[in-house]
């Protein structure tokens, strides 16, 4: 599990799920609630998906966890927008593009079809920590730059904003710094 | 008249103004993963505005005379990604047929292409906006070219610093993005015009 | 091989057709009790009766009565181009067409510039008439001040309201040609009532309110 969280953090070592992790991190809540959907529909779709591998001819693996996925998504869909619709106001569009998030066929394919049901949760839980980390951390820093608040706590007022951080190039920058300081934290070897 | 100025109105905002890459963080991993040198970076730029192209088409047709007639709306994800990875497929073995030359130019992209978010995001946004048959596809093509030319401008760039000394911590990703950043904000220069355009031509 | 792939596909289909079944009353009723505290925020008021909707060209009016039945004024949904896409608002007026109050429902505005929509006209256009206002922003001329660095969604936000204020309010009833005359007559801040208030030394500018809530715009400009 710990595994997930740094030494295979998919947002700042394997460079996963690039388009979700700098499109909706324009505040920390934002990148928050985009880790905690995506970790729920890896920790399910590892599970589902290592429990009817044997089922599964190899021919048609793909297809299959492509299916698997994408109903999930769209039940995750379906609730954000029913219970949660802020939500599903800020984030839009990537809900629906979580199926295509490299990490959760990623996952799939290199750990729940190889795996058994409980290691695959454990494995999903720590992808999806990891995940959700990154992209909180990187909201949180954008915007705190971007607005001078954090978590919608104002800490120096909007006017010390500089809000070139919660616009599209900001959201280069903050991840490129931010790889640069995990490499120097983590990779010291 | 209109709605051919309405037409030159998409394709200006999909390729400059709200670029997809740039703007719209959509299609990041081949923007990232596959722009090391110009060749590469428009041999999947072009790989990636065919397939949208063709996928916006199908999807739209499934969307219209399908998921909308059977009140299926919900199906929508869970059907785009499966067109969209057969027709993949399909144009692979297609071309390995019959355009054997354009197959070895783009076929190595074509696996990647399926899990390009910038299809199905494309396929989906053409949904949302209500568009019309022939808008859709307007909107898909110039989207894959403004795709396209933000893959070679980067890569041209990224070819530049190729040559340059950078500091170990940064090497790779992190001052690619970096870079990607500065033309990002270079492309918000772009922003409001697509307002101007629609004052100008009175729509 | 394709048996399975086609098992899985039905099964798929299913538990999304359950789960839809079971969620799609659920978002109906958070969009209408969305609507239902849009128009109560903008209307100002929690005791209220609305009607069903009205679609009128591109607006949705919504009239609002209070629970005696007497009449209380229309909240309107109305949409313009904003700098990033369609910019949606809901905005309430009295009978008279004045504005009680609006939310912006959907915009695609800059973060940090033009979202600040929201809050930004609060104070700038409550309690003012379009009628004899003139709402367009000051750099064009008109008597509302725009968003800091966002003139173009202040120009769309104004917009928005203007139309669905000529369509609904001043369009519905027989009071059109009274209000635009009113309109010419006294300009927000120009000449008409406040003409007094200006003979008294009152700066009288686009801060006063017309008519309304019992105050007339000369009580407002001596504030």
């Amino acid at each position: 599990m710990v595994n997930g969280i740094i030494k295979e953090n998919p947002t700042f070592v394997l460079l996963l799920g690039m388009c979700p992790t700098l499109g909706t991190t324009s505040s920390a809540i934002n990148g928050m609630s985009m880790g905690l959907a995506t970790m729920a529909v890896l920790i399910v779709s590892n599970l589902i998906i290592s429990l009817i591998k044997k089922l599964i001819p190899d021919m048609v693996r793909i297809p299959s966890y492509i299916v698997v996925i994408a109903s999930l998504v769209t039940v995750l869909q379906m609730l954000i927008k029913a219970y949660a619709p802020d939500v599903d106001k800020s984030l839009g569009l990537f809900i629906p593009l979580i199926v295509v998030n490299c990490i959760i066929l990623g996952r799939a394919e290199s750990f729940a079809a190889k795996n058994g049901p409980v290691a695959s949760i454990f494995d999903g839980i720590g992808i999806g920590l990891g995940f959700t980390l990154g992209l909180t951390s990187l909201g949180a820093v954008r915007e705190l730059l971007g607005t001078g608040a954090i978590f919608g706590q104002t800490l120096w007022g909007e006017s010390y904003g500089m809000l070139m951080f919660v616009l599209a190039p900001g959201a280069f920058l903050v991840l490129g710094y931010l790889i640069v300081l995990f490499n120097k934290i983590f990779k010291k070897a | 008249m209109d709605s051919v100025l309405s037409l030159i109105l998409i394709i200006i905002t999909a390729i400059f103004v709200n670029n997809v890459v740039l703007a719209q963080f959509l299609g990041i991993c081949p923007f990232l993963g596959v722009s090391k040198k110009v060749d590469t970076a428009s041999g999947m730029g072009v790989a990636v505005t065919v397939v949208l192209v063709i996928a916006t088409a199908v999807t739209y047709c499934i969307q219209k005379f399908v998921l909308d007639v059977y009140n299926l709306e919900y199906l929508q994800t869970i059907a785009f990604i499966l067109v969209i990875a057969a027709l993949v497929q399909m144009i692979e073995i297609v071309l390995k047929k019959t355009m054997p030359a354009l197959y070895q130019a783009l076929g190595v992209f074509l696996p990647l292409i399926t899990t390009n978010c910038c299809i199905l995001g494309v396929a989906i946004l053409v949904i949302q906006k209500d568009y019309n048959f022939l808008e859709g596809i307007v909107y898909a093509l110039s989207t894959g070219i403004g795709f396209l030319l933000a893959m070679v401008l980067f890569a041209g760039l990224r070819e530049q610093l190729e040559m340059v000394e950078v500091p170990k911590s940064f090497r790779g990703v992190p001052i690619a993005l970096v870079t990607a950043s500065l033309l990002a904000m270079a492309f918000m220069g772009f922003s409001g015009v697509d307002g101007g355009l629609k004052i100008l031509f009175g729509l | 091989m394709v048996a399975v792939l086609t098992v899985i596909a039905l099964v798929a289909g299913f538990v999304l057709a359950y789960v839809n079944s079971v969620t799609a009353p659920q978002i109906e009723k958070i969009n209408a009790e969305n609507l239902a505290a849009g128009i109560k925020a903008v209307m100002g008021s929690d005791d209220i009766l609305v009607s069903d909707p009205e679609e009128i060209d591109a607006f949705t009016s919504y009239s609002v009565s209070d629970a005696q039945g007497a009449s209380l004024g229309k909240a309107v949904v109305s949409t313009s181009n904003g700098f990033g896409g369609p910019l949606k608002v809901l905005v309430g007026f009295d009978n008279e067409g004045t504005i009680k109050g609006y939310t912006v429902l959907e915009h695609a505005e800059t973060p940090g510039l033009g979202a600040k929509a929201g809050e930004w006209f609060q104070d700038k256009i409550l309690g003012k008439n379009p009628g004899s206002c003139n709402f367009t922003v000051s750099k064009d001329g008109g008597d509302i001040d725009a968003i800091t660095a966002s003139t173009i969604t202040s120009r769309a936000f104004l917009l928005a309201i203007q139309n669905a204020y000529d369509k609904i309010i001043a369009g519905s009833d027989a009071t059109t040609s009274a209000t635009t005359q009113a309109k010419e007559a006294h300009q927000c801040g120009a000449e008409g009532e406040c003409a007094d208030c200006q003979a008294e030394g009152a700066e009288c500018d686009s801060t006063h309110a017309s008519k309304g809530e019992g105050k007339d715009c000369c009580g407002k400009c001596k504030e």
